[in-house]
């Protein structure tokens, strides 16, 4: 009887607790993570913090450079194109153009990315003028050949996480949150859970590890050449994937980030995907 | 002369047209083939084994405001047919971008469909049948094509002022029917010929679920009944006939989960016989095989169509199954395997076809049919039944 009351006491001080924080977060008076008391809700917040940091960009553009290399140092490089646009009450609206290996110029992937369930994928084939839609269930799946999965190229929305903040330690001399997340999508997705590191000033993502489905630490990404556009929006120029199961990895260059370019709904749908060259 | 008419009107457009240097870029390929018959040829004069060289490069031009301009032209020479020595103008064409509508006008190419064996529904662009027997390859459409984006869906309106006639392989030439078809004597149902003016209209909208699309073609039917005549020389050939047809058609597409679902139908009023056919099946994927990047896609499809053995395609009741391999390497190697079998008439065909990048810019593309238990009951088939070939590809991209 005791323990049942005890249990309700703590189920309630946690539910005030959560809607304080949230009252926090909608006035904005207090640093989300002060009052946040479980390690879930502090994942939580630092997640919404992130996000919320970067809302209002509105649409941006930039030049991709893959280059993959496998354990023997061997390199062969993508070229592509990047478009996003935001999405107020949903995940956001993306596009990858690709312009090198030549035998693929032209490809285009459009990604309309979900808060909730699945994502709406299309690919566009030049040669045959052909729209394919493809099912986003294949997130696991490479793209493009490299080490990246297509879920670690969609937008990373709150909502396909669910959050534990683990310790605050430094990292690239900065003090920073680890926190781990775990892919609600469990049977699709590759991982079992990533373990992320972000600077505590500006909410940056600065490490990835990703850790397979048994549980073993697949691939890290570090991210580095952070620049600031717009005078808020955090990028970085150099993300690094290394795979430690197969000793291959894989370096993505942005350059060219232009935000606010005044993209629509209109250059992400079916039309646009057929006439992008 | 006609046929060169809208070909100068577009030269004169992209004469006319404002080019500040914005953005011009040439891309395109040149491509070795070698193609091997695995058997003697059934008819005189047919080749054992031909070689070629295709080449189609791409010019193209576009304004800051997104409108562009787009030239490809393409030529093959071919060692064995003189019908599959062409030329064709795959696309010459205006697209002007404006905020409510998209316009082109011009040689353009328009893909309607959803299957991977059998593309029933697509109706726009003749098919380049000395090219492929796959039915992928098309002609240039002269076209005005404006489409109209909205929140319910895109509506796409077609005038298509010329007609092409489907191409076909000459007597020297394998994969064709006993009698060669004559191409030079194309006889249509409407006076006006190749300068009947067809329309076309389509709706198409996208759900998180699926998409769909539906639409009427009223004009000249793309595939010819093929009529035994004889011509003056006292030899017996097939004369392509073109009738008027109007036709419905609709494409849809759902997705749930690892499943695609796919379902074409069409309804084809003509002079000759109304008919109902379709497609469809799915494609199930499993993705990173055995701790792998590999995915293999399993393919399943089957084809109806109501003309039974009159019907001009080799598919009228039959069911498709299909493999595909992608082995996500750097080489971006895949593999897709297909057989098909004929449910009425038997016969089977088993198609392959692979590719990989040799370098960044070379890629190499293998590729074999086969026609077994083949019946005289389907024409097509059957008059091809000794034509299984492996075509070999080498593409240089610039």
């Amino acid at each position: 009887m005791e323990l049942t009351n005890k249990r309700q006491k703590s189920q309630y001080l946690r539910l005030i607790t959560f809607l304080l924080f949230i009252l926090s977060i909608v006035f904005l008076q207090t640093s989300p993570h002060v009052l946040a008391e479980t390690p879930e809700d502090k994942g939580l917040a630092i997640a919404i913090e992130a996000d919320k940091r970067d809302l209002g960009y509105r649409s941006l553009t930039a030049d991709m450079l893959m280059i993959l290399r496998n354990k023997h140092g061997q390199e062969s490089k993508r070229e592509m194109r990047f478009r996003s646009l935001e999405i107020m009450d949903d995940g956001d609206k993306s596009l990858i153009i690709f312009d090198s290996p030549k035998d693929v110029k032209g490809t285009a992937f459009l990604n309309y990315t979900h808060k909730v369930g699945d994502d709406d994928q299309w690919l566009y084939l030049p040669a045959l003028k052909r729209v394919k839609r493809i099912s986003s269930r294949n997130k696991s799946g490479s793209f493009m050949g490299s080490e990246f999965a297509y879920e670690d190229i969609a937008g990373q929305e709150i909502e396909k996480y669910t959050y534990n903040w683990l310790r605050d330690e430094e990292c690239e001399g900065m003090d920073c949150f680890v926190m781990e997340r775990y892919p609600v999508d469990k049977k699709n997705s590759g991982y079992s859970r990533q373990v992320v590191w972000l600077d505590r000033a500006e909410y940056r993502t600065w490490k990835v590890e990703y850790f397979d489905r048994k549980d073993a630490h697949l691939k890290t990404l570090t991210f580095s050449g952070y620049e600031k556009y717009n005078d808020r929006f955090w990028r970085a120029a150099q993300l690094d994937m290394v795979n430690h199961q197969t000793g291959k990895s894989t370096e993505l260059q942005f350059s060219n980030y232009v935000f606010n370019v005044g993209l629509s709904d209109a250059d992400f749908n079916k039309n646009s995907l057929k006439r992008v060259k | 002369m006609k046929k060169l008419l809208p070909i100068a009107l577009l030269l004169s457009i992209f004469a006319t047209w404002d080019l500040p240097a914005q953005a011009f870029e040439i891309n395109g390929y040149v491509a070795l083939e070698g193609r091997l018959f695995m058997q003697d040829s059934l008819y005189i004069g047919q080749e054992d084994n031909n070689a070629s060289i295709a080449m189609a490069p791409e010019f193209y031009h576009e304004s800051p405001s997104g409108s562009s301009l787009t030239f490809v032209p393409f030529y093959r020479a071919d060692s064995a047919d003189s019908e599959r020595t062409h030329f064709d103008i795959r696309e010459l064409n205006a697209l002007l971008v404006h905020d409510t509508f998209e316009l082109r006008l011009g040689i353009g190419k328009v893909f309607w469909g959803v299957t991977e064996f059998v593309h029933l529904i697509d109706i726009i662009n003749q098919t380049d049948l000395v090219e492929h027997i796959d039915g992928e390859e098309k002609l240039g459409q002269p076209m005005a094509h404006l489409s109209v984006p909205a929140d319910w869906g895109v509506l796409d309106f077609f005038v298509l002022p010329y007609f092409r006639e489907r191409t076909f392989p000459g007597r020297d030439g394998r994969l064709r029917t006993p009698l060669a078809v004559d191409t030079d004597n194309a006889v249509y149902e409407h006076s006006s010929e190749e300068n009947h003016v067809d329309f076309a209209f389509r709706y198409s909208q996208i759900f998180n679920f699926g998409d769909i699309g539906l639409y009427y073609f009223k004009g000249t039917s793309r595939e010819p009944l093929l009529i035994p005549s004889v011509k003056s020389n006292g030899r017996t050939v097939l004369l392509p006939y073109y009738q008027l047809i109007d036709q419905v058609g609709m494409d849809l597409q759902l997705v749930t989960g690892n499943w695609l679902w796919k379902l074409e139908a069409l309804y084809q009023d003509n002079d000759t016989k109304n008919y109902f056919a379709s497609t469809g099946g799915f494609e199930y994927t499993f993705v990173g095989i055995g701790d792998t990047m590999i995915d293999l896609g399993l393919i399943a499809e089957f084809a109806y169509d109501d003309r039974d053995d009159e019907a001009t395609t080799p598919f009228d009741e039959d069911i498709f199954g299909g493999l595909r391999l992608g082995l996500n390497d750097p080489a971006g190697s895949e593999l897709l395997m297909g057989l098909s079998y004929d449910l009425d008439n038997k016969g089977n065909i088993f198609q392959l076809e692979a590719s990989r990048r040799i370098t960044d810019t070379i890629k190499i593309f293998l590729e074999s049919w086969v026609f077994f238990n083949t019946e005289p009951g389907d024409y097509y088939l059957y008059s091809i039944r000794d034509d299984d070939f492996i075509r070999l590809q080498l593409f240089y991209y610039f």
